[in-house]
């Protein structure tokens, strides 16, 4: 159940940048991302010196560029997007390596790949050198409110466990030669869903039995002397 | 359709941004209501489940895919104040951990996926609650069907943005028509998503199930009135 | 002597669906006492044990009789704090009992619900590491460490509330043998009353002097558990089974 040995998407280390207090991180990549969008799309140069700077923080964090590269993979559906515009845009047209163009979309596109691929590459890098529990404490100290922040720690800590059993029930369907690629395979996963959700609530509830035999009275106690 | 950084542009995005902290300021109000010492442990497992079913991608036509917004399925879980509450953290959460969504998008993100769908799946939920005949075995095909029109809707709201703060200068008409086309048949999946699981809820702890509560009431009391015979 | 520290007194209950699952449970355990409580699935041991505290009561929802207290003090609505910082109860998974993002701060949760704060507060969340062998994991996440781990850490989150008695729903479920050894030694170090739900037979008998069959909802038998295990008839009449191999006569019993 649940073993899970710390957050997928954290690259264990000491660092620097790994021991750097999380709410700053935060605010360093939140004041980044705004740079980043807010820079016109023409100024490339620009965008060479924001990934020179990722790299450099990446580089002194001793998270292999590999480890990122990986997991930037979910923005392959906006780059699909972002690949499209340049033929469905309109406005003048252009032409480019022999296929016409339109401009407009050309720049939007390049604009929207560079935007976008840094914010992806600023974001998985707070989370490879940040565990999720520092990221609770730096959003706490941002002054997150408390409903949000305790939400979230219940999410976090239940995810890797929502996650694992979902994991478990794709690989039994696979198993038994499932596998899920056109409308017809709905009810199967509608089915795990419920199922998962069963599972998660049932959960819920021991966790609640649990907190209520040590005295939970519907707030979480405030408590210091966290290093 | 998660929104990414620069998609659209600074104007619209601090806008939505804005509209996004009034309304979860207002669920951090209205979330008060909702709460009873139970609620924190389950708003954080609907996040959890949330976030969960988000990554379960499933296919819609030739290429594309669609994945569970899941938005008025938490609504109808844990109440519309906590859906929200709920919704924003899996975005922010997924903004921070995953870089799925913009963190300069979040309040894009929240309005579109969060309050558009925990609202119109909430609302619509409800008006069929009051047409149809009460029975708590009715709840997963309300459940469903507001969950159906929500992704839609959410899909409109997108447009509406697009319109406002959109990058490239695409033909409006015809991104309402992929959009909301598209939307349509993971609107679909999403209502089947959401009556099963709220049909398999229903059927093992209907008391669970906030949409339900209304309902229950009355049920729970009879039980109680034969149980006092059977023992007494 | 004493009121004893566990005294329930005609325990029915029936669950708001009208399913009943006591029928006048009574059981009296005193201080420095050690028991098993057995029985198959379906008995009732979990809706005892959420009674022992006042998670189910007469109050909460179904249809109840008969009367719980802990040291004198009768279960009841007003007193709920106290009784829940006396009975310290430890759920079979420690998946359900860790919750916070340290061992320090899961650890910290019950006596903090006490109001207890500052120094005093380290000093019961280190001390209770102490005594189940924890205390150089206190800064660590719980979902880093091995199961066996969390479940000694599971027990330190109840034992930091300093609690009369300590109710335990299968300690030995999911251990590998030498985590299961290490659980023993350190139940058995522990200078507190226990109370142990339980499959494992030879594990009551290994660590409980005395032993509670409940069956169908009611105690069936109250003994020794040397004499309760050697019992066939009553042990195959209630889906009692002890492992293939284990004789409780061939046990030497511990000195």
């Amino acid at each position: 159940m649940g073993a899970g040995h710390g957050h997928k998407l954290h690259y264990h280390g000491h660092s620097v940048v790994h021991r750097a207090p999380a709410h700053l991180k935060i605010l360093v990549l939140l004041g980044f991302t705004v740079l980043v969008v807010a820079t016109p799309g023409e100024w490339y140069a620009a965008f060479g010196a924001y990934l020179l700077v990722i790299a450099v923080v990446v580089g002194v964090s001793r998270v292999p560029a590999t480890y990122l590269l990986k997991r930037s993979l979910i923005e392959v559906p906006f780059l699909a997007f972002a690949l499209l515009l340049p033929f469905v845009a309109h406005g003048p047209r252009t032409d480019v390596l022999g296929l016409s163009v339109s401009e407009s979309g050309l720049l939007a596109a390049w604009a929207l790949l560079a935007k976008g691929t840094l914010g992806v590459l600023a974001s998985l890098t707070l989370a490879a050198t940040t565990e999720p529990h520092e990221l609770l404490h730096g959003l706490e100290r941002l002054r997150l409110p408390s409903q949000l922040v305790q939400i979230m720690a219940f999410m976090v800590r239940y995810l890797d466990v929502v996650t694992g059993e979902m994991q478990r029930m794709k690989v039994a369907r696979e198993s038994r030669g499932f596998s899920a690629r056109d409308p017809r395979q709905w009810p199967v996963l509608a089915r795990s869903a419920g199922a998962l959700f069963i599972r998660s609530y049932e959960r819920g509830e021991r966790v609640h039995l649990a907190m209520l035999s040590r005295g939970y009275t519907g707030r979480m106690p405030r408590i210091e002397g966290r290093p | 359709m998660h929104v990414p950084n620069g998609f659209l542009d600074a104007p619209t995005s601090m806008a939505t941004g804005a509209a996004a902290v009034v309304c979860v300021g207002a669920a951090l109000a209205g979330a008060r209501r909702e709460l009873d010492d139970r609620t924190a442990p389950m708003a954080g497992l609907v996040a959890a489940f949330v976030f969960a079913t988000q990554m379960l991608n499933f296919p819609v036509a030739a290429g594309t895919s669609g994945h569970l917004l899941g938005g008025a399925l938490a609504a109808v879980l844990v109440g519309p104040w906590t859906a929200l509450l709920c919704m924003s953290v899996v975005f922010l959460v997924q903004s921070l951990l995953f870089a799925d969504g913009g963190i300069t998008a979040l309040g894009t993100n929240i309005i579109l996926m969060g309050v558009t769908t925990v609202v119109v799946g909430w609302l619509l939920f409800v008006l069929l609650r009051a047409l149809l005949p009460k029975r708590p075995s009715l709840v997963p095909l309300e459940a469903g069907l507001a969950a159906m029109v929500s992704v839609p809707a959410a899909a409109l709201v997108f447009v509406g943005l697009y319109a406002a703060g959109g990058t490239a200068d695409l033909s409006l008409g015809e991104l309402a028509v992929a959009m909301v086309g598209v939307h349509t048949l993971i609107g679909i999946g999403e209502a089947a998503i959401t009556f099963l699981a709220v049909a398999s809820i229903v059927a093992v702890r209907p008391d669970l199930v906030y949409g339900a509560r209304p309902l229950l009431a009355r049920r729970e009391l009879e039980i109680r009135a034969t149980a006092t015979e059977a023992t007494a | 002597m004493n009121a004893p520290v566990l005294d329930v007194r005609g325990l029915a209950y029936a669950y708001p669906d009208g399913h009943q699952a006591l029928f006048g449970v009574d059981l009296h355990v005193h201080r420095g006492e050690r028991v098993a409580l057995l029985g198959p699935n379906g008995a009732g041991k979990t809706t005892l044990v959420l009674h022992l505290n006042g998670i189910l009561s007469a109050d909460s929802g179904g249809h109840g009789a008969g009367a719980v207290s802990v040291s004198g003090l009768p279960v009841e609505k007003a007193n709920l704090a106290e009784i829940r910082r006396r009975v310290g109860v430890v759920f079979q998974d420690p998946d359900d009992q860790l919750f916070m993002g340290t061992v320090r701060a899961d650890v910290a949760f019950g006596p903090a619900n006490l109001g207890i704060r500052g120094a005093e507060l380290d000093r019961r969340v280190m001390h209770a590491l102490d005594q189940v062998g924890m205390a150089e994991f206190v800064d660590r996440p719980p979902h880093h460490l091995s199961f066996g781990q969390r479940r000694r850490v599971a027990v330190a989150t109840v034992l930091a509330m300093e609690p009369e008695i300590l109710v335990l729903d299968e300690p030995s479920s999911n251990l590998d043998p030498a985590s299961r050894r290490e659980l023993a030694d350190i139940l058995r170090s522990l200078d507190v009353t226990l109370l142990m739900v339980t499959h494992d037979l030879p594990y009551a008998l290994e660590l409980c002097p005395r032993s509670v069959v409940l069956s169908g909802g009611a105690v069936v038998a109250d003994g020794s558990t040397y004499d309760v295990l050697a019992d066939e008839p009553l042990m195959r009449a209630h889906r009692l089974e002890l492992p293939f191999g284990f004789d409780p006569r061939n046990v030497t019993p511990r000195p």
